[in-house]
């Protein structure tokens, strides 16, 4: 498989599968307007999924859609980090989940935009504007929850405790990352980590919770090693194109 | 005094201007209003549920991320509704209570299970074609914040009438198991909604009330009426069969006549024991309390930070 379309197979799974888990709030978050963002946090994240899968299958060659790389691959297959396929868990889980999604993809964005591929530049171009709109929520929401009660405190730190092992994949650096950054078309997330780890400082100051002692680092997903969730995830996202595969919808 | 003031209001509704909320009102028009706004923000919440389930299951990116923008939708119907509930003078964390304690009711539509993906299809068709068969109307309600949030609430219905139609016609004509699915949801969506336009005139109290604030336009029958003449063309085009073997043109009148609506059903479900009233219940009130640390936690924050601020200025000063 080509460079770019592996790459963008990245960029588009992150984005499909914590679109995929925001859905679920749907519903079912704690307060209406914070059932409003997290949905139309998720349909961003949907959106540009859609539009990293589509030039990912462009790249690839085969003839493959948006919906043949998002229902027709198996977990293997799947490019995402192991950070956006940890469960929803409670609120908090999720929120500092998507913070430190959130501050990777505000750099990453930023950075996409300056790309030689004119599509990549694009496509970069509108997730910048909604990643700093993410990112602005995640952030507010981490230190209204670091410094708002006894509970949500004690809360927020267990979720961040939990989460900030798996950040390690957002930064993963290989052939794929050299070459987008040598060939100009990309950037090598591994620079991302100084700017990213900025933010979770800042955050931390502002929040009054602690960075967590360092264990060593989930990864793996970049090569297509995940979790148990992953598997489930998909077998339900995927359930109706593998169970009619003849059907249109 | 009074006798003013109730003068002036109905002078206000015999020239069918808007009562805004700082004006006069008689005590039963502020409670009938009260009651309804806050059903239809209920129901526009408990609504969510029913379609949401699917979010997951979408059986393609594009229908994911439509069906997302659409609950969304329907999350901000509720917001302008309970704004609109709260210029009465009721806050709206009272009126969430009163939907989780049972006291207060929402559209019994929302009580039927959604079982194979061409629900959402017949959930936008019918049952959103329904709300807004009720609901533009009522963008000329003599209440002016109701009537200016069915504005937008009603441009909103109707794109999500479209897409489920959209969705019909793809369903319909698809694969044999598509149609199937499309024709299961056509039978078990058609009689809960024409349900959801109340029981018929002669068995509706307040409907007289309710018309002569100029709160309601037309009546549950005249209503459901159009509603059926509208729709029922729309299913032969789709190619599927309505559920009544009693439904026939008559030409005489220029509408159809349908068979007789299972009010016993109707009364069922709206006290309770339809199929899904507990599940629906029970969802809201976890989310609710599953989200209450949150809550507070928001509160405890923006009272600290007010705080901190003050003894900021103090030190200044």
């Amino acid at each position: 498989m080509n460079a770019r379309c592996e790459y963008l197979l990245r960029l588009g799974d992150d984005a499909l599968i914590l679109g995929q888990q925001l859905g679920l709030w749907t519903g079912h978050g704690p307060v209406l307007e914070e059932d409003i963002a997290l949905t139309n946090i998720g349909l961003d994240q949907i959106g540009q999924a859609r539009a990293w899968l589509t030039l990912a299958g462009r790249f690839e060659g085969k003839g493959r859609d948006e919906d043949q790389l998002a229902y027709f691959r198996s977990p293997a297959e799947f490019r995402n980090a192991q950070l956006c396929e940890r469960p929803n868990g409670h609120f908090g889980d999720t929120i500092a989940r998507q913070f430190l999604f959130d501050a990777y993809a505000t750099e990453l964005h930023a950075g996409l935009c300056q790309s030689e591929d004119s599509d990549i530049a694009a496509i970069a171009r509108k997730s910048a504007k909604e990643s700093a709109y993410h990112f602005r929520h995640s952030r507010a929401w981490m230190i209204r929850l670091g410094d708002g009660t006894e509970e949500s405190h004690h809360r927020i730190q267990q979720s961040l405790n939990e989460i900030l092992p798996y950040a390690g994949d957002l930064f993963h650096t290989d052939a794929v990352a050299a070459s987008a950054a040598s060939e100009g078309w990309g950037i090598d997330p591994s620079s991302l980590r100084d700017p990213w780890n900025s933010h979770v400082e800042e955050m931390l100051k502002e929040s009054g919770l602690m960075r967590p002692e360092s264990t060593s680092e989930r990864t793996g997903g970049r090569i297509g090693q995940h979790g148990e969730q992953l598997s489930q995830l998909l077998e339900e996202m995927q359930v109706l194109p593998r169970t009619y595969p003849k059907a249109e919808w | 005094m009074e006798m003013d003031l109730l003068h002036r209001f109905e002078a206000y509704i015999a020239s069918d201007k808007k009562i805004e909320p700082k004006d006069w009102m008689p005590d039963a028009y502020r409670k009938t209003l009260i009651r309804q706004i806050s059903q239809h923000a209920h129901s526009e919440i408990v609504g969510m549920l029913p379609e949401g389930s699917w979010i997951s299951r979408a059986p393609s990116l594009k229908r994911k991320a439509i069906l997302m923008a659409k609950v969304q939708d329907e999350a901000g119907h509720g917001l302008y509704l309970y704004s609109a509930c709260e210029t009465l003078g009721v806050q709206r964390d009272d009126t969430i209570e009163d939907l989780h304690s049972g006291k207060a009711k929402y559209s019994s539509i929302f009580n039927y299970p959604t079982l194979n993906w061409a629900d959402i299809g017949a959930i936008g068709w019918l049952v959103d074609g329904a709300a807004i068969m009720n609901q533009v109307p009522l963008c000329k309600c003599s209440y002016g914040p109701y009537a200016r949030a069915m504005v937008r609430v009603c441009k909103e219905e109707s794109f999500h009438q479209r897409q489920g139609f959209q969705i019909m016609m793809t369903m319909a004509g698809g694969t044999e198991e598509q149609k199937e699915m499309a024709q299961d949801a056509l039978n078990r969506w058609w009689w809960p909604s024409l349900m959801m336009f109340g029981p018929p005139d002669d068995d509706s109290p307040n409907s007289a009330q309710s018309m002569a604030w100029n709160i309601k336009r037309f009546t549950n029958d005249e209503l459901r009426q159009k509603f059926v003449d509208l729709t029922v063309p729309q299913a032969e085009l789709l190619g599927l069969t309505v559920p009544d073997p009693n439904l026939r043109w008559n030409e005489e009148t220029g509408h159809y006549e349908i068979g007789e609506i299972d009010w016993s059903e109707f009364k069922r479900v709206i006290s309770g024991d339809g199929p899904c009233n507990k599940e629906r219940i029970e969802t809201r009130r976890k989310a609710w309390d599953d989200g209450a640390w949150v809550r507070e936690a928001a509160v405890a924050h923006s009272q600290k930070r007010a705080d901190r601020r003050a003894s900021t200025d103090t030190a200044a000063a």
